[in-house]
């Protein structure tokens, strides 16, 4: 599939929860994780961030987050890594969830981009 | 001239023990505006660049710097690992070309204005960056002078970071992070880097 997704959370638990509700309705949008830092505190951690990013088997990958310092780990990230990342200041659950299912459904990257629109909060 | 691998060195050593000194503070600040973990964030951050300095033993000051910023980078957690890491990223590329203090910090600044997207008067770090700059740039920075800076973001309301979801009940208090950019300055004077 052209479009990953790969979410970002101060907290594992968020990250997987989040993974498994959206694969409720995006069975085959690969998904992968970076929750909370490297030894399992709460923060994100750049280097998970990286892993998730390489792990991800889709060249163009969405990225959602939860809070401010998740998005300084994120766009540094994005500058290090070779794939496409488009990063969505949105409401984290919700536009996962519409992104995931639109992509499971074939729907082009502009469109998911117009239907996130009215979800960025940040 | 001013800046050599030595007293970069002692400084760093200098900061590390400063964060570590006060790290209780700091996350005292910290749980008044924010989520109580910059003391802690900052000294597991410090304490991994004091293992790789060791580690490692860079030559130049630019490999010093180099080291410092992927260590915190990778190790600090919360938002001030990209910030500082992004700081010392900034003074390894102008470290490459000049010695000069003034432009080596003006560089680390920019790419914490690049990383956070905070301006002036926001409440953050950046409040301390821009006035120690400006001092050291008209040779009249002191110990004295830091400080005050830091204090001064008692009074500002903070709009970036995490302490902006308290608006208004943001002041009052002192920036944890403008606090530890007050060591970093008070260190890099005691050390005699200039």
């Amino acid at each position: 599939m052209a479009i990953g997704i790969v979410i970002v959370s101060h907290v594992a638990e968020i990250a997987a929860g989040l993974k498994r509700l959206v694969k409720e309705v995006a069975a085959d949008v690969p998904i992968t994780t970076a929750g909370g830092t490297d030894d399992g505190g709460v923060g994100t951690s750049f280097e998970k961030i990286m892993k998730a990013f390489e792990e991800n088997p889709a060249e163009t990958i969405l990225a959602f987050y939860d809070l401010g310092s998740a998005k300084m780990n994120l766009e540094m990230a994005m500058e290090m890594t070779e794939k496409e990342v488009k990063l969505y200041d949105t409401a984290m659950i919700e536009s996962c969830y519409t992104a995931a299912a639109l992509a499971q459904a074939g729907v082009e990257l502009d469109a998911i981009d117009q239907q996130l629109k009215p979800l960025k909060v940040k | 001239m001013g800046m050599n691998k030595d007293n970069v060195l002692k400084w760093l050593e200098l900061f590390a023990e400063k964060i570590i000194e006060n790290k209780d503070y700091l996350s005292d600040l910290d749980t008044a505006i924010g989520d109580g973990d910059h003391g802690t964030n900052m000294a597991r951050g410090v304490t991994e660049v004091m293992k790789a300095l060791e580690d490692k033993k860079p030559e130049t000051v630019t490999d010093i710097f180099k080291l410092t910023a992927m260590t915190l980078i990778s190790k600090v957690g919360g938002a001030s690992g990209p910030l500082y890491g992004s700081a010392f990223m900034g003074m390894t590329k102008t470290s490459m070309t000049t010695d000069d203090l003034v432009e080596i910090l003006s560089s680390g600044l920019a790419d914490i204005q690049k990383r956070g997207k905070a301006v002036s008067g926001e409440k953050t770090m950046i409040d301390i960056w821009v006035p120690v700059i400006e001092a050291l740039k008209n040779g009249e920075l002191t110990a004295e002078k830091i400080k005050t800076f830091a204090e001064a973001t008692k009074d500002l309301k903070a709009t970036k970071g995490r302490a902006s979801y308290l608006g208004e009940r943001s002041i009052g208090h002192i920036d944890p992070g403008a606090v530890s950019s007050a060591y970093l300055f008070e260190t890099m004077l005691e050390a005699g880097v200039k």
